[in-house]
């Protein structure tokens, strides 16, 4: 650690394996340890300063989904929060990654779905939550619900030296981006030095992942060109309700487990059919999940934690022989 | 088709002979092939193209926005009621490949898809 660090790699990949979390090297802003030292000390609380974080990423809560694959309804969103609340430290903020609802036909009876997750995610002690639409939430409409509730569906700000960017893919109705939320972009990005740490939050992968289940984002290519020169983007996402990691380029990009139901490994064939894996009584929490992301500019890293909600350490196994036994789910 | 409709000689035999200058003349424009979209299906559900062999893809809808999508084509269109849209591509790979909706529908969206095959 002590050696100066090469900025071309400035954020590069240690420990590759998803379960026990990737960790992530990266160096915020340019400064040496000394000036981080100071912005530690002058930034303790204000956000802007760089210092150690940690976020959580939860995601795909689809509220208001009905159907065989999660009985449980709500169930997994509830357990994270609780999960989440437990954490000590309590993280900084909190990124919900999409289709936080389940679309309905009726304006109304989504409108009260958008209004359930509000009450559930309310419970969350952290009060700083971010939000990005998913195509449940606002592909219908335009997005119309979701910016009632949430504000603007692409947006940016800084903290702890980590610029965010949340960028809308759904909303047009299409797996795109849009050029004006391009160009948005480009501007956005233009006051950082390369070196600048960014995470871009959004709901759909931003490459080609599995075009055939519409797990891509048409001009995926073009928002990625925008961020090649940047040395350390980390792309954090939803919608294929399963863990994934891959590498374009210089940037690292993770889907999150889903806190609905999750979808299989896409099979190789263009024409499988895509369903949801079914749900299992005896682990009813299986393949769901809740992300972790700490940084720590004094160490320079940035990892990605993802704990399944079966685990022991988070849940217990007696709470869900609890919600078994009474058997509300069904 | 007006020649053949005047010369009143029965409409069987009318489409094979139209059929078969098609095939003779070497320059011909793309063959159409029509996919109509509602939620959540395509009709046809399949179709199947001539590697190497242009065709043409009329797409329409009769309900709402609808998307079809073959990345492996470089189909990407969109339609609406009243907004037909139309590409030309030749496929140069033999195989099954789905065709997705890719606008986003309602609740049966995700499985809204059809297959083109090409052989
Ligand atoms: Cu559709």
């Amino acid at each position: 650690m002590a050696k100066p660090f090469d900025r071309r790699s400035f954020m590069r990949l240690s420990a590759a394996s998803l379960g026990a979390g990737a960790l992530l090297r990266f160096m915020p802003f340019g400064s040496t340890a000394n000036g981080m030292t100071l912005g530690n000390l002058l930034g303790s609380r204000n956000g802007e300063a760089p210092g150690p974080f940690s976020i959580v990423q939860l995601s795909d809560t689809h509220v208001g989904f009905q159907g065989p694959p999660d009985p449980l309804g709500t169930k997994a969103f509830e357990r994270a929060v609780d999960a989440v609340n437990a954490l000590n430290p309590q993280p900084d903020l909190i990124l919900f990654t999409g289709d936080l609802t389940h679309d309905s036909e009726d304006p109304a009876e989504h409108a009260k779905r958008f209004a359930a997750f509000k009450a559930i995610s309310g419970r969350l002690r952290v009060k700083k939550q971010m939000h990005v639409p998913g195509e449940h939430d606002a592909a219908l409409d335009g997005g119309t619900l979701f910016r009632e509730h949430f504000g603007e569906t692409h947006y940016s700000f800084d903290h702890r030296g980590v610029h965010f960017v949340a960028l809308d893919n759904v909303s047009a109705g299409k797996p795109i981006v849009g050029a004006e939320q391009i160009a948005w972009l480009k501007k956005d990005l233009a006051r950082f030095p390369k070196t600048a740490p960014i995470v871009v939050f959004t709901h759909r992968p931003l490459f080609d992942l599995k075009p055939e289940w519409e797990w891509f984002t048409s001009d995926g290519d073009e928002v990625m060109n925008v961020l090649a020169p940047y040395d350390a983007v980390t792309v954090l996402y939803g919608h294929i309700h399963r863990l994934n990691h891959s590498t374009i380029g210089k940037s690292q990009h993770y889907a999150a487990r889903s806190l609905i139901f999750a979808f299989p490994e896409p099979p190789a064939a263009s024409t499988a059919e895509k369903k949801p894996l079914p749900f299992d009584k005896t682990q009813p929490f299986r393949n769901l999940g809740i992300r972790e992301i700490t940084g720590n500019s004094t160490r320079h890293t940035l990892s990605v934690n993802d704990v399944e909600l079966t685990s022991r350490e988070l849940s217990g196994t007696e709470g869900v022989q609890q919600i078994l036994k009474t058997g509300d789910f069904l | 088709m007006n020649r053949f409709n005047k010369s009143l000689i029965p409409s069987l035999l009318t489409l094979l002979l139209a059929a078969a200058s098609v095939v003779a003349q070497p320059e011909t424009p793309a063959r159409v092939i029509e996919i109509s979209a509602k939620k959540f299906e395509f009709t046809p559900n399949v179709v199947t193209l001539k590697k190497d062999e242009p065709v043409t893809i009329h797409f329409t809808s009769t309900d709402r926005a609808h998307g079809l999508l073959v990345k492996e084509f470089k189909i990407d269109l969109d339609a609406d009621v009243g907004k037909p849209a139309d590409v030309t591509v030749t496929p140069h790979e033999a195989g099954s490949f789905a065709a997705i909706c890719d606008h986003y529908c309602g609740s049966g969206h995700g499985n809204m898809k059809m297959t083109f095959v090409v052989e």
